[in-house]
């Protein structure tokens, strides 16, 4: 099962669960993943050897892909 | 339907938020060397001054050896002063709530691994090893341990909301700088460097393991 969390006010958010078997979840979460782009947040994909990847469309096989705000120097 | 989309599709070079701060040169070894000997160079230019000038008035006139001691006092104080704003990054800001804060603290546990979940419960900061050296995250900003342990570098830098639990905001600099340290680097603002001791002594005690760890 993959997931599509947001970082936000409230500790995170779930927005989206697909899995190979739920095409029509995986285009709820594409939306979902659209729309909070729109909105000023990042897609992070996980990768396998720890790094990190700053994406700009949802990986149908991730297995979790997060949403963060933006940084900035303070 | 795109089903065939691999994992990391569309990737992006580097942080977006680079874009934010174009006119600085992109962070590397070298740059970091050079900018630790300036800001060395920049400590003993404002301090030495001081304590040549103690000297000076303290034996031509010995009267004014207590305006020395001021002038020496002053020489001390200033790169205390620098490592305590170093030492600022990484002070705890605000709670917004225990169940925001559990529920951050769950999801900062999946992203790093058990003996990082440790650290972080007993000093509230995340360890990250980094190509350029070993990072400490605070909530507002991170240390950046070179790999001599000879210097660190403490940089502001954090989420833009406000509103976040203290795990999340380290989460969001943890994920940004597993995407790209460099550009993370570049992103924050350099507010210390200098030898590990004097930011020792400035950080919060619990802290200190942290600091210890990353030098390890």
């Amino acid at each position: 099962m993959s997931r599509l969390i947001r970082l936000d006010e409230t500790g995170h958010t779930t927005l989206a669960e697909w899995s190979v078997d739920e095409p029509a979840a995986f285009e709820d979460a594409v939306v979902a993943f659209r729309g909070e782009l729109d909105r000023g947040y990042f897609g992070i994909a996980s990768l396998p050897d720890g790094r990190a990847e700053q994406i700009r469309e949802l990986p149908f096989d991730a297995p979790t892909v997060i949403l963060r705000r933006p940084i900035a120097g303070g | 339907m795109s089903t065939a989309a691999p994992a990391g599709a569309a990737p992006l070079d580097g942080l977006p938020e680079r874009a934010t701060v174009h006119w600085r040169r992109r962070v590397d070894e070298r740059s970091l060397g050079r900018r630790g000997r300036w800001w060395t160079a920049t400590t003993v230019a404002h301090t030495v001054p001081f304590i040549c000038a103690a000297l000076a008035l303290g034996v031509i006139e010995p009267i004014t050896i207590p305006i020395s001691i001021v002038l020496l006092a002053h020489a001390w104080a200033i790169p205390e002063l620098y490592a305590a704003r170093g030492a600022h990054v990484l002070r705890p800001r605000r709670r917004v709530g225990d169940g925001p804060e559990r529920r951050a603290l769950l999801l900062l546990g999946d992203l790093i691994d058990d003996r990082a979940r440790r650290l972080h419960a007993a000093t509230g900061l995340v360890l990250e090893r980094g190509r350029l050296g070993t990072w400490i995250l605070g909530e507002a900003g991170a240390v950046l341990v070179r790999r001599d342990s000879r210097r660190v570098f403490c940089y502001c830098v954090k989420a833009s909301a406000s509103d976040l639990p203290a795990a999340d905001r380290i989460a969001h600099l943890l994920l940004a700088l597993r995407v790209d340290e460099r550009d993370f680097a570049t992103v924050a603002n350099l507010a210390f460097s200098g030898a590990p001791w004097r930011l020792r002594r400035r950080l919060a005690p619990e802290q200190r393991p942290a600091l210890r760890a990353a030098a390890d």
